[in-house]
């Protein structure tokens, strides 16, 4: 089956794009580099069967981010057919270098000139003609997120895949195409063939220094590792820097002459409303109280929506509970159990899982998170972290799991690390539904705010602690701030329903079965043991009522189903008529801190392997009793 | 001559050098930072924070921590 990439420079809406043809399938954000591993899907369009390919944004083929080594394997796999090249036409001059470098690899390919109206705007016109000319290749101009020129941008690709049409090759400066033109000779069939590549782009690659493909020719034929060295050392002799920046600085060149050839600033830019409000978010004053009035505003609204929700929701199934629960009968017990996992899922978690997902999902569309990067640089580093960890802290306040993924932009592996450790201690939704359905229920929104708050110094403490630990320097901030966006709303329905949908399909099951376990232990006579085995935890150290035991091992399949049989176990929703305020807080402490649930581990375990997964679980787990206890034992002493 | 670390917010600069390592210099030109752009400081973040800066020449936005800022000079327009 015919298959397209789209590739480009991160923000140039490739994603974006994708969603258009692909329906929902992809989570699009406004961050660079969010797309971190690449997302397939089977598409019939304009009358064809392809699978198209949308591969992590990248600034260039040399790959720098984990990120983007992923999207430069992948091209070099030989499995593309076609590339679609997804550009930013309101900047036009640095994504033509990127043009360049791909239209070396000499597969078929169309660019689409995305963001046309953005270009417009900052008053560029862009003569297409004269671009098409250059590059031998269709210019399409598009604005994918209102669906403008992709079926013409589609049947242009088809065209060019069906001729075989082949970007034209475009010359550097002579002293680069002498060493180029050698290199392309003596290359052999052998290694041009399987990568798809053109041997003109393997003999760039080599001039380069290519990591990769350097280490594969000294291998398989030394001749030509030699003869590279040779010819580079020759190149740096004549221009004086090192060769990857000289054929760096001709590809900028050689972008900006075609860049200025096509394109004209024909009025001044109209200053958006964007630009304006931006002088305020990046203040360095203003900008931190801006901050923190949007983590203000965040948790105002998804308490204030959540919790009279939760109230509203709770009541029918707490009627329905009890109705089953006078009938006391074997099936009765069970259909309550269902019921329960149902509530929990439904009344209690719901309500601020919704709210939290979407402002969460708005404040990554729009593009403030770079932002906060750029705010939170400086305290970052003085905790041993880089300022783009932040946005992974950010991201966990919705789901663990992604904000771990994300830390692919982050591009030393010490930060990587440091940031994965550390994000496992985020609140997540479910651990905020648990802080906010018990804490704030009970005890009031300021104890809420205390735990965050308590939480985040507890977090900047252990990376302060890490980091001593660990060797390494963090690298300076280099983050590109892409302009605001207006998501489009269906675009931000789209991912927030995505999220849903991953939580009713896969939490919702795991929350009745883990409720139903419960139940079947209980009838079995089971239960009773589990938590005398924890009582030595619960009761001893937390000094909790041991029918919480259970809920804290089922609670690692997934945070919310503490809450749900933390009900369960005591036998009533009510939960401030059995728990003491200060065993509401302990418990909700221990909860917080300790292992977010399985797939956090699992994840960790992919990115970072098993064995410092296992680390990280058995760190929070230490941290979570050390802190539960200290609490419990400073408020003893203090009430 | 002086880098872009010490820059004031508002000024319009143009790159004449960039020091530091290979590495980096191929990171700042690919993501839109090269010798020869005129550049203007946006905003500069506080207790030694990130340099915010509109590149002109090419319409690029970036923050540049104040480590990497301190290894461009610029000159003055």
């Amino acid at each position: 089956m015919l298959r397209i990439a789209l590739v480009g420079q991160p923000n140039s809406g490739k994603s974006t794009l994708f969603n258009a043809v692909s329906g929902l399938k992809v989570d699009v954000s406004n961050f660079p580099g969010t797309t971190v591993k690449y997302t397939r899907s089977r598409v019939y369009f304009l009358g064809r069967h392809f699978e198209l390919v949308d591969l992590p944004g990248t600034y260039s083929l040399e790959a720098g981010e984990p990120a983007e080594s992923v999207a430069v394997q992948y091209l070099l796999s030989g499995e593309v057919d076609l590339i679609i090249n997804v550009v930013d036409a309101s900047l036009l001059a640095r994504s033509l270098e990127f043009t360049l470098e791909l239209a070396e690899l000499g597969l078929p390919m169309v660019v689409a000139l995305n963001m046309m109206d953005e270009a417009e705007r900052k008053g560029l016109k862009i003569d297409v003609g004269k671009l098409e000319e250059a590059f031998g290749l269709p210019f399409i101009p598009t604005v994918a997120n209102r669906g403008r020129g992709i079926v013409q941008l589609f049947s242009a690709a088809f065209k060019v895949y069906d001729e075989g049409l082949k970007p034209k090759i475009l010359r550097y400066r002579r002293q680069v195409e002498d060493k180029v033109s050698r290199l392309e000779e003596a290359i052999p069939e052998e290694l041009a063939r399987p990568v798809k590549a053109s041997k003109r782009f393997l003999a760039l690659r080599l001039l380069q220094g290519d990591p990769y493909l350097t280490s594969r020719v000294k291998l398989s034929s030394p001749e030509l590792s030699k003869l590279t060295e040779k010819l580079r050392e020759m190149l740096e002799a004549e221009v004086g820097v090192s060769a990857a920046e000289a054929v760096a600085g001709e590809r900028h060149h050689l972008a900006m002459m075609l860049f200025e050839a096509s394109t004209k600033v024909v009025r001044r830019p109209k200053p958006s409303k964007a630009d304006l409000v931006d002088k305020y978010i990046m203040h360095p004053v203003l900008g931190y109280v801006v901050l923190g009035l949007v983590f203000y505003g965040l948790f105002t609204v998804v308490f204030s929506v959540g919790q009279p929700l939760e109230e509203l929701l709770l009541t029918p199934f707490e009627n329905l509970m009890e109705y089953f629960a006078a009938l006391k009968s074997g099936y009765a017990t069970l259909a309550e159990g269902v019921l329960l996992g149902l509530a929990g899922g439904v009344a209690v978690v719901l309500p601020y899982f919704v709210p939290l997902v979407f402002i969460i999902s708005l404040l990554e569309d729009v593009g403030y998170l770079p932002r906060v990067a750029f705010l939170m640089d400086s305290l970052m580093h003085r905790l041993g972290l880089h300022g783009k960890s932040v946005v992974s802290f950010i991201l966990g306040y919705g789901c663990t799991v992604p904000a771990i993924m994300s830390t692919r932009i982050l591009e030393s592996p010490r930060d990587r690390l440091l940031t994965v450790m550390l994000v496992n201690f985020i609140p997540c939704s479910a651990r905020t539904a648990v802080i906010l359905a018990l804490v704030a229920f009970y005890l009031g929104p300021q104890w809420a705010l205390f735990l965050y708050l308590f939480n985040l110094t507890v977090i900047a403490a252990l990376s302060k602690l890490l980091s001593s630990k660990l060797k390494a320097e963090s690298p300076g901030l280099i983050l590109e701030i892409p302009s605001y966006k207006l998501p489009p709303p269906g675009s931000l329905a789209k991912k927030v329903w995505l999220h849903l949908r991953e939580f009713v399909f896969f939490a919702w099951p795991i929350l009745i079965l883990g409720s139903l376990v419960m139940v079947v232990l209980e009838l079995a006579g089971l239960l009773n043991l589990f938590n005398l085995l924890l009582e030595p935890l619960t009761v001893w150290v937390l000094g909790l009522p041991k029918e919480v035991g259970v809920t804290l091992i089922l609670g690692i399949l997934r945070k919310e189903l503490t809450l749900v049989m933390l009900i369960q176990a005591l036998g009533t929703a009510k939960v401030a008529t059995v728990l003491s305020p200060l065993q509401i807080m302990v418990f909700t402490i221990f909860i917080t801190f300790y292992v977010p649930c399985i797939s956090t581990i699992m994840v960790t375990a992919r990115e970072l392997g098993w064995k410092m997964a296992s680390a990280a679980a058995f760190l929070s787990l230490f941290i979570a009793i050390l802190l539960a206890f200290a609490f419990r034992t400073a408020a003893s002493f203090t009430l | 001559m002086l880098t872009l670390a010490e820059t004031p917010p508002g000024a319009v600069v143009r790159v004449i050098e960039i020091m530091g390592g290979r590495g980096m210099r191929l990171r700042l030109m690919r993501m839109g930072l090269n010798l020869g752009d005129l550049v203007k400081v946006l905003s500069s973040g506080p207790l030694r924070g990130p340099v915010y800066l509109e590149n002109l020449s090419t319409g690029v936005k970036l923050a540049l921590g104040r480590g990497v800022a301190s290894k461009v000079l610029v000159e003055p327009q």
